[in-house]
């Protein structure tokens, strides 16, 4: 016990153990295990046959951390920055680095604003986001999801009460937003 | 093609998409035959990872087969059979000469505190992910492997994520013969690392959640002691009776971004974007260690800041050790393992979902209906 010298005593001894659990040792020795020390010195290892990759071209004004020196040989192109929700992207990335919260809100602020255009433009192309297929739920009546409301501790339980706070209150206040908008737009036409 | 399309939190669907091509010489395109839905894909599903786009496909755990490689493309060919490591990388920069593929310098030009991986926002690069029918693979030459023809398509899909990061996390812990090793989380790398503890000696395994189910699967697939946090009033402290007020010598977070156990840090982490992760399970981590134990971090947490106690670590003199995995690093060990049997990795996979009905998937592994540990997505033409 931690009042004395000595380790507490186990209750099953490595012979034990090694009886009982397959396996049980074989990385008993650090060198065995593959990523010990963390760092080694090979720049042979890998099977890259260059030193600096060839660069891959840059097909629009990539975004970058401003802590790269350069754009890096080798990026994504799932999603290029666009409308509102790519303003605020590129801003984050041109003003601040990484070791800024605002760069990290900004994006987080412009995910919500892309999800918000999404919506739009998908309504408008004739192919609106489904609630119903796209939030999975029909799973609930698959995977018995009724059942597991009832003595198994569903994960998602404790918080289901506020998700309906958090999912609702930006739209009341937008809602609330837009419509003193109206008001004061249409009282000053009086 | 068809591919699982990003649509905003708590919403995703299947798209056609058009079919990924050759961007860089050394790129393969590579048709997915199995993925998986890995615990932190549910950090970019529920929003809470930072430049997650509309229109994105996840999925950085997948094997598949090679249908196309770039011309500077020496070591695979099309009809190759491949497992992917979910770290993209050039295998040349400074930290992959170090063996740090998880740190490479050359693939995200987003940011610098983390590397490439697929399917992860961009963030981490902007690479679209596994979950689809075809997927870009950068750097074939380096990051690929052939699936040797003994391991099942499941079991390889394990390595690309899950089962390298549990024994990474076990390694990190720096476990000596004899150690006690507490686990925070049975999802699957919580399960590997559990089970990888004992490869390294540990003494003693325990693993602690809130999912009866999963502590359960602890319990037989890594032949762990178990405890359920939600039947104690404080677990740090029942984990100190435990151990005789000496607490564990290693502590292992394999939970991460969206931890459960306190209501405040949910609300401020998980519902409302405030911190870089809900690092509930980190500070049970820090507090259930001995003083000069080792914390071990597997969970993926934000780039925002989190409210850790690191009074507590300084104060105890614990040594914290936490990357991603780099995670070739650690195949041929556990090939080793899986062959002599120490090892199978696919007992842990629990659901088979088609791509077609993905989102239903993301549902069930999130809202764990079911009894859902791993969920695993097979492609139509698969």
């Amino acid at each position: 016990m931690a009042y004395t010298p000595e380790k507490p005593k186990l209750t099953e001894s490595s012979d034990e153990l090694r009886s009982r659990i397959p396996g049980w040792g074989v990385d008993l020795d650090p060198r065995d295990r593959p990523s010990v020390p963390k760092e080694k010195f090979d720049p042979n290892l890998s099977g890259a046959h260059w030193t600096f990759p060839e660069r891959q071209p840059e097909r629009w004004p990539r975004e970058r951390s401003v802590e790269h020196r350069f754009l890096t040989p080798v990026f994504g192109t799932s999603c290029p920055p666009k409308g509102i929700s790519g303003v605020i992207r590129r801003h984050a990335y041109r003003r601040y680095s990484e070791g800024r919260a605002a760069h990290w809100l900004l994006l987080l602020a412009a995910d919500r604003v892309d999800v918000a255009e999404n919506r739009v433009q998908a309504l408008l192309r004739g192919r609106p986001d489904n609630p119903i297929t796209e939030s999975g739920v029909l799973s609930e009546f698959k995977r018995h999801g009724v059942a597991s409301r009832f003595g198994r501790k569903r994960a998602d339980l404790s918080h289901q009460p506020i998700d309906v706070i958090i999912n609702v209150a930006p739209w009341l206040v937008v809602g609330y937003v837009g419509y003193r908008a109206v008001r004061l737009v249409t009282t000053r036409r009086r | 093609m068809k591919a699982m399309v990003y649509r905003g939190p708590y919403r995703i669907r299947v798209e056609e998409k058009e079919q990924p091509s050759i961007e860089h010489p050394n790129d393969a395109i590579v048709r997915v035959t199995r993925a998986a839905i890995c615990g932190s894909d549910l950090h970019l599903y529920h929003g809470m990872m930072p430049d997650t786009r509309v229109g994105m496909t996840f999925g950085h755990e997948f094997i598949g087969v090679v249908d196309e490689v770039g011309p500077s493309v020496r070591n695979l060919k099309p009809g190759d059979r491949v497992m992917v490591p979910f770290n993209i990388y050039c295998g040349s920069c400074f930290y992959c000469a170090r063996g740090l593929y998880a740190n490479c310098h050359n693939v995200n030009p987003n940011a610098t505190a983390v590397g490439g991986i697929y399917g992860y926002s961009h963030t981490c690069g902007g690479y679209d992910g596994g979950q689809a029918e075809y997927v870009r693979v950068p750097f074939a030459d380096v990051g690929p492997s052939l699936i040797p023809d003994w391991l099942d398509d499941e079991d390889a899909v394990m390595f690309t994520d899950a089962l390298a990061t549990g024994y990474f996390g076990a390694q990190l812990g720096e476990i000596a013969e004899g150690d006690v090793v507490v686990v925070f989380g049975a999802g699957p790398v919580g399960l590997f690392a559990a089970k990888s503890a004992w490869l390294m000696g540990a003494g003693r395994v325990i693993v602690i959640d809130h999912l009866d189910y999963r502590l359960a699967k602890a319990a037989e697939f890594a032949h762990a002691e178990t405890y359920n946090f939600t039947e104690y009033g404080d677990i740090v402290v029942h984990l100190k009776k435990i151990t005789e007020f000496l607490g564990a010598d290693v502590a292992i977070d394999a939970v991460g971004a969206e931890a459960d156990g306190s209501f405040v840090q949910q609300v401020t982490a998980t519902k409302l974007k405030l911190q870089g992760g809900s690092p509930v399970a980190l500070n049970w981590a820090i507090d259930s260690v001995r003083k000069g134990g080792t914390v071990s971090v597997l969970g993926a947490y934000g780039p925002m800041f989190s409210a850790v106690k690191f009074g507590d670590a300084l104060n105890k003199g614990l040594t914290l050790r936490m990357n991603q995995c780099h995670v070739k690093r650690q195949w041929p060990r556990l090939f080793e393992h899986v062959r002599n049997g120490y090892l199978k990795p696919s007992d842990i996979v629990t659901h088979r979902v088609p791509l077609e009905h993905i989102a239903e998937g993301y549902h069930m592994f999130s809202a764990k209906l079911d009894g859902c540990i791993k969920p695993i997505i097979v492609p139509d033409g698969a």
